[in-house]
């Protein structure tokens, strides 16, 4: 039992899944609705989105880049999906056609950032504002509605009793658990993060693992978009407005350095869920939505601050240890 | 008259390392005291102590005969307590005289007083010797010159006490004779010296008394009249050491490093050739070009002209990604900066050369990578914890060793370039590092040594090419090589 909770302490994570499990009882007490299993459900499937997105977001920051691009993907892919499937009647080549467009976009911001070696920062704000415009010039600012019944089932389908986003984003979630930590790409993700100039004269190739882990976060945030234009069974241009800082808040609450080369997919997954169920409750709880940002900032500086300070009281606790 | 410093029953703990032991230390006023140990055994430690920069955690210490808690740097340099770092801490936008005074340029209300300032700092700049407008920009400045900046720095802010550390590992030798005079002075002038040195001569030439660490323990404080090289060694190592290279007779086999009128933006025309099973060195001055000549080597400046052959395959493609799968690898100048991943563990730093060898379709096999890992550690010596520790906690020494292991773990690997293999490294662990690079040569790795040591290329290499402003102006058999020819060929004429 001590040894449970000792290691739990030393855990990275620790404190997140305590703020979390803390946050989740405080709102239970408060809202009568927030601990049932439709606001569970809710809450799951708003994460999933987040979490789906997030994915590419962590190994992007990983590296030590970030990408501001994500939110207009979400317009664009959306649309591409609604487009595609209202020509064709075919999820599965809407699906296809929608991964590629996302494979594009990151290729695209890869190719910038390697071989133009413009700054990530830069290059995924132009892109954001390029993708963007593109969906309100393609459909003049009006969303268009998808015409295939099946086609929501993605969005709002059930397995069972898991709603097939979620599922989607536990599978997803644990593939590339296991790439960053069990596989070869996932190892050079973290040195080329860590130390690029260390990366570069130890032969990897740098450049190559930059446009992949970019094209990946393409089609991450490709999918991502896919599942919630289905969920709306429409296309909309102005679709994931700000949805990039919300990826980037929680990945980064949830201990992914923005130096690059330090952080986990389970913390960033924690940090997606503590925000999903902040939104919640602040929702459930009839909070104006103006005060869900303000409340989300707070809640970003708090952790990171807090975290800072936990882990100098754990070399701390280390040094007593020893002596 | 009361010491400068004392420090009485100090400890120092770190996460899994008691960095000092129980040290008394006393630097007397107007003394040059000296500061020896090898990598690991507290020197950095006792230093960041004097600087404020830690605080110790058991033990006490006194200033000028006064107790005091040094709890931050500033708190030490308002003592006269100052550190001239192995990183000079210049910033090279800023002029000379702006270096100064940094953070304290003389003002009225605000407004800087440029006159004032260029005075003052025209005369802390001919205390230290130096003949530089004090509005030149930093940045201009060699390393030596920049050195001397900092030292007028410290005087002034009324240096009681300076810190040197390693101050000579960038100079060349006349630089250190004009050092090693300057200390003199500050001596004379009644302001103590603390040098710290892995160059033991210098350390006999200029100090009065010798504190020697080991392990985090003083083993010795001596006056250094009673010392001589040998002694200092066997204090430091706690045995007798022949100060011996491993012996260079080894057997020169085929070509499988051929380079032909290679050419970058900083290295001109080179041509040479290395044998399997030979160590061949590379010496020169700073800014000859040895480091540009390794990097070019494997492909990290474009190539302008010129070919290299390893193993008789030509290495078309400029790149180290190529380099490596070709068998070529480079454990480079800077470790911290270029070498190590800080935050990943000893395992995963050593094997990410080597990882599409240990994985099979593109996931790493974990008990492979372990086994291989450990028994190159293993091999040599690394001293760590275990293979998880973070590379960051590891002495330099053991990082560096590590690094060779990041080589050896790649199956095909034919040719190692080592630049600067013993950079901050002391006597024992060179002596190791020495001897590995030795035995991998007897296994018929070539390995090609760039350093600034020219003792160490003199004792390790069966030949030696001298590098000079980016060409190669020497060539010299183990046999033909003096120190003297070395340094004839390596001077600007």
């Amino acid at each position: 039992m001590r040894k449970w909770v000792n290691r739990l302490l030393q855990n990275e994570q620790a404190g997140l899944l305590l703020a979390l499990i803390l946050l989740c009882v405080v709102l239970s007490f408060l809202s009568p609705v927030f601990f049932t299993a439709l606001n569970i459900k809710n809450v799951l499937r708003d994460a999933a989105l987040v979490a789906i997105a997030g994915i590419g977001m962590v190994m992007v920051i990983l590296l030590g880049e970030i990408d501001l691009s994500v939110g207009s993907v979400q317009a664009v892919a959306g649309i591409v999906a609604v487009a595609v499937l209202n020509s064709f009647s075919s999820v599965f080549v809407a699906l296809g056609a929608t991964l590629f467009a996302g494979a594009c976009i990151g290729l695209i911001n890869g190719l910038l950032i390697t071989r133009a070696h413009i700054n990530s920062l830069i290059a995924t704000l132009g892109m954001m504002a390029i993708l963007r415009g593109g969906a309100m010039v393609s459909t003049q600012a009006v969303s268009i509605q998808g015409s295939v019944d099946s086609f929501v089932e993605i969005g709002t389908g059930h397995l069972g009793p898991i709603p097939i986003p979620v599922l989607i984003a536990f599978l997803l979630l644990a593939l590339f658990f296991y790439v960053l930590h069990y596989t070869t790409f996932g190892r050079y993700v973290y040195a080329v993060g860590g130390n690029p100039q260390a990366a570069r004269l130890s032969g990897l190739p740098v450049d190559r693992i930059r446009i992949a882990v970019f094209v990946i976060a393409g089609i991450l945030a490709a999918l991502s978009a896919f599942i919630l234009a289905s969920r709306l069974n429409s296309g909309q241009p102005n679709a994931g407005l700000g949805f990039e800082l919300q990826v980037i808040a929680a990945v980064i609450l949830g201990g992914i350095s923005l130096t690059g080369g330090v952080g986990t997919l389970a913390g960033a997954f924690i940090g997606i869920l503590i925000l999903t169920v902040l939104s919640n409750g602040l929702v459930l709880l009839n909070v104006s939505s103006f005060y869900h940002d303000i409340a989300r900032g707070i809640v970003i500086i708090l952790a990171v601050y807090l975290d800072t300070r936990r882990k100098q009281s754990l070399v701390r606790r280390m040094l007593s240890g020893i002596k | 008259m009361a010491p400068v410093i004392e420090l009485r029953g100090v400890h120092k703990f770190f996460p899994g390392v008691h960095a000092l032991r129980d040290v008394d230390f006393v630097i007397e006023a107007g003394e040059v005291h000296a500061l020896v140990g090898e990598n690991g055994a507290g020197k950095s430690t006792l230093i960041k102590i004097i600087a404020g920069a830690y605080t110790l955690d058991e033990g006490q210490l006194e200033v000028e005969g006064v107790s005091t808690v040094l709890s931050h740097p500033r708190q030490a340099q308002d003592l006269g307590l100052v550190v001239v770092h192995q990183e000079l801490e210049l910033v090279p936008s800023l002029s000379v005289a702006e270096n100064i005074f940094f953070g304290r340029l003389p003002n009225q209300n605000g407004r800087v007083l440029w006159k004032k300032l260029h005075a003052d700092a025209r005369l802390l700049l001919n205390q230290v010797g130096l003949a530089v407008d004090p509005k030149t920009q930093v940045g201009y400045l060699g390393i030596a010159a920049q050195q001397l900046v900092e030292i007028a720095r410290a005087l002034s802010q009324q240096a009681k006490l300076i810190v040197m550390d390693e101050p000579t590992s960038a100079l060349s030798p006349q630089e250190i004779d004009r050092l090693l005079l300057l200390v003199d002075q500050l001596r004379f002038r009644g302001v103590s010296v603390l040098y710290v040195s892995h160059k033991l001569e210098e350390v006999l030439r200029i100090s009065n008394r010798v504190t020697v660490l080991r392990d985090g323990t003083k083993v010795a404080c001596q006056k250094t009249a009673e010392l001589d090289e040998k002694r200092l060694v066997a204090l430091m190592v706690g045995r007798e050491l022949g100060l011996g290279f491993p012996d260079a007779n080894r057997s020169a086999k085929s070509v499988v490093l051929q380079v032909e009128n290679l050419t970058t933006d900083s290295v001109n025309d080179i041509s040479f050739e290395v044998h399997e099973g030979e160590i061949v060195g590379f010496s020169g001055l700073m800014g000859a070009g040895r480091t540009e000549l390794a990097q070019a080597l494997i492909g990290v400046d474009r190539r302008r002209g010129g070919s290299v052959r390893v193993g008789g395959e030509e290495l078309a493609h400029s790149s180290p990604q190529a380099a490596r799968r070709m068998g070529l690898g480079l454990v480079p100048e800077d470790r911290r900066e270029q070498g190590i991943f800080p935050r990943r563990s000893v395992r995963e730093n050593a094997s990410i050369a080597a990882l599409e060898a240990l994985s099979r379709w593109g996931w790493v096999q974990r008990g492979m990578e372990q086994s291989r890992v450990e028994a190159s550690v293993e091999r040599l010596r690394v001293r760590a914890a275990s293979t998880e520790t973070p590379i960051a906690n590891l002495s330099g020494g053991n990082q560096q060793k590590v690094l060779l292991c990041r080589w050896l773990l790649v199956d095909n690997l034919k040719v190692l370039l080592v630049d600067e293999p013993t950079r901050g490294i002391d006597v024992g662990a060179k002596d190791e590092i020495y001897r590995v690079l030795d035995e991998l040569a007897q296994t018929g790795l070539a390995i090609v040594v760039f350093s600034s040591e020219m003792e160490e290329v003199l004792g390790l290499c069966n030949r030696i090419y001298v590098l000079r402003e980016g060409s190669i102006n020497g060539h010299y058999h183990r046999e033909e090589a003096t120190p003297e020819a070395l340094l004839e060929s390596a001077l600007p004429n």
